[in-house]
């Protein structure tokens, strides 16, 4: 008689991908659908989050996450409060723990923080009541910038199963890759990662991917190229000899899309080192969706603290 | 839904539903007579939908005027949200056009407490500027909990607050007919 009961989401917390179940993520991509018509509205903002606290720990320079996360708790009318590593008590010698406990003390509804050490978040998530939301946690997870990188697949391509996307340029620092390949992965994609020998770590493999070492090879037949920034200030040794090699090698040009499908998609989370990764004419061109990635991870966010939200302790 | 209700009576089948439909239709199209153009149905989901569509396809037959029908999901305007359980699944609102300087005419399938009808008011409002808001509903069941009626009434129907009704669309369950459920008692 009723149709099948749809699942709910039952998670405090949203850390990583890697302990979502396909249908959780499913069910976030579907919610976030709903919520990018309000990003549509003359009057961008709904009363759902009304009276919920939001702190936003930013203890590494963001700029389109924090915002983006920001935009969706003032599109839902939660009340939000932005703490940055500048000026916070970390830096006069507290603990994290003791700053935990601190922020626990004022009752905020979820917390929203990004850190440069891997596995932060897990620990606070354990230590206080409000839901946390990872925003980046050193080369570990990101997985809202998954999600919303499923999401922008799912509105050009209508699916994620059976594709194939090749993410492509600094795989050892990046948390966007851990990330998108555990979703990738569980919803049935097929992944090709790319990039220099050195800044490719050998566990790579393990995680169920192939591995290219040319950009030819893994864009070959992609229906979807996600670039990854040349994180330039986190290479602490030489990986490659100049930017100039790099981008001769493993930049995106026009010339070297002709491997990949005809409709493919170009993705990016930001930023973008035009010249180092990335050639102006691609990002910029016709198969280039990184401005749309950006609007839709105010769709996401928002989904997820709206589900987030539902979730209180005694439920749990 | 149906967990652990046991039916207790068939009010309307689908020939008396389809009847009433179109009268409420035609009390509609006769409250609007010379402005047709200017009226928007808007569904509330889930079963609000099937009501609007049958309500602008009787006034299409009756009168030649094909109506804009709309869809408000009003979840993220509830007054429960906060309330312990997971939070129910969120599909969206469409409007087809602008309301601004519409009548706007809410469908439900059922109006019991008003809340519902008090949530799909402030999102309604979050789109523009409507001429009017009128409220069609299929079944008044009493019990409201806040001061709000309905415009275009199909059937009032007296019940209890243990009793239920479920109203079944072909579109959303594939059968047609309003019946009663009841609760079960023992807690």
């Amino acid at each position: 008689m009723t149709p099948e009961t749809p699942i709910r989401w039952r998670r405090k917390d949203l850390l990583g991908i890697a302990e979502l179940s396909p249908a959780e993520i499913e069910l976030i991509l579907d919610t976030a659908e709903s919520f990018s018509e309000i990003g549509e509205r003359a009057i961008k903002k709904v009363p759902t989050l009304r009276g919920k606290t939001v702190l936003n720990l930013f203890f590494e320079a963001s700029t389109r996450t924090r915002s983006s996360f920001e935009i969706a708790e003032k599109r839902l009318s939660a009340d939000n409060i932005n703490f940055s590593t500048s000026g916070s008590s970390l830096e006069k010698g507290e603990t994290l723990v003791d700053t935990a406990l601190n922020l626990q003390a004022m009752a905020p509804d979820l917390v929203i923080i990004r850190h440069a050490h891997p596995g932060v978040p897990h620990m606070l998530a354990k230590r206080i009541k409000a839901g946390v939301i990872n925003a980046g946690d050193g080369a570990h997870e990101h997985p809202t910038q998954a999600l919303l990188d499923a999401f922008t697949i799912r509105r050009h391509k209508g699916r994620l199963a059976g594709l194939k996307v090749a993410i492509l340029g600094d795989i050892e620092h990046s948390r966007v890759v851990r990330s998108n390949i555990h979703l990738l992965n569980k919803m049935g994609a097929k992944v090709t990662i790319g990039g220099p020998r050195t800044l490719m770590p050998v566990e790579m493999e393990a995680m169920g991917v192939e591995v290219a070492y040319t950009l030819e090879d893994a864009i070959r037949d992609a229906d979807v190229i996600m670039m990854l920034r040349v994180q330039l200030e986190r290479l602490g040794r030489m990986a490659f000899p100049s930017v100039k090699e790099y981008f001769q090698l493993f930049g995106l040009t026009t010339a070297r899309l002709a491997a990949a499908r005809d409709d493919v998609i170009i993705m990016h989370p930001g930023p973008m080192n035009r010249g180092t990764e990335i050639a102006s004419e691609v990002a910029d061109g016709p198969y280039s969706v990184i401005l749309e990635q950006v609007t839709h991870g105010v769709s996401v966010r928002m989904a997820i603290l709206y589900l987030l939200s539902g979730v209180h302790e005694e439920t749990v | 839904m149906a967990k652990n209700l046991t039916p207790k009576t068939t009010i309307l089948d689908a020939k008396q539903m389809a009847r009433i439909i179109r009268r409420m239709a035609g009390e509609i199209a006769e409250r609007h007579h010379g402005n047709l153009g200017s009226v928007l149905l808007a569904g509330i989901r889930t079963r609000g939908v099937p009501l609007a569509e049958k309500i602008a396809a009787e006034i299409e037959r009756m009168e030649g005027a094909k109506l804009p029908v709309g869809i408000l999901d009003i979840t993220l305007y509830r007054d429960d949200l906060s309330t312990v359980g997971p939070q129910p699944q969120v599909k969206g609102t469409h409007l087809p056009r602008s309301i601004d300087d519409c009548a706007v005419i809410l469908c439900d399938d059922v109006l019991y407490t008003g809340r519902t009808v008090r949530a799909a008011l402030d999102e309604l409002i979050d789109f523009g500027r409507p001429r009017i808001v009128q409220l069609a509903v299929l079944i008044d069941r009493g019990h409201r909990e806040l001061p709000i009626q309905a415009d275009f009434v199909g059937k009032k129907v007296p019940t209890s607050q243990s009793e239920i009704i479920e109203v079944s669309f072909l579109s959303t369950d594939s059968t047609e007919q309003v019946r009663i459920l009841e609760r079960p008692t023992a807690k």
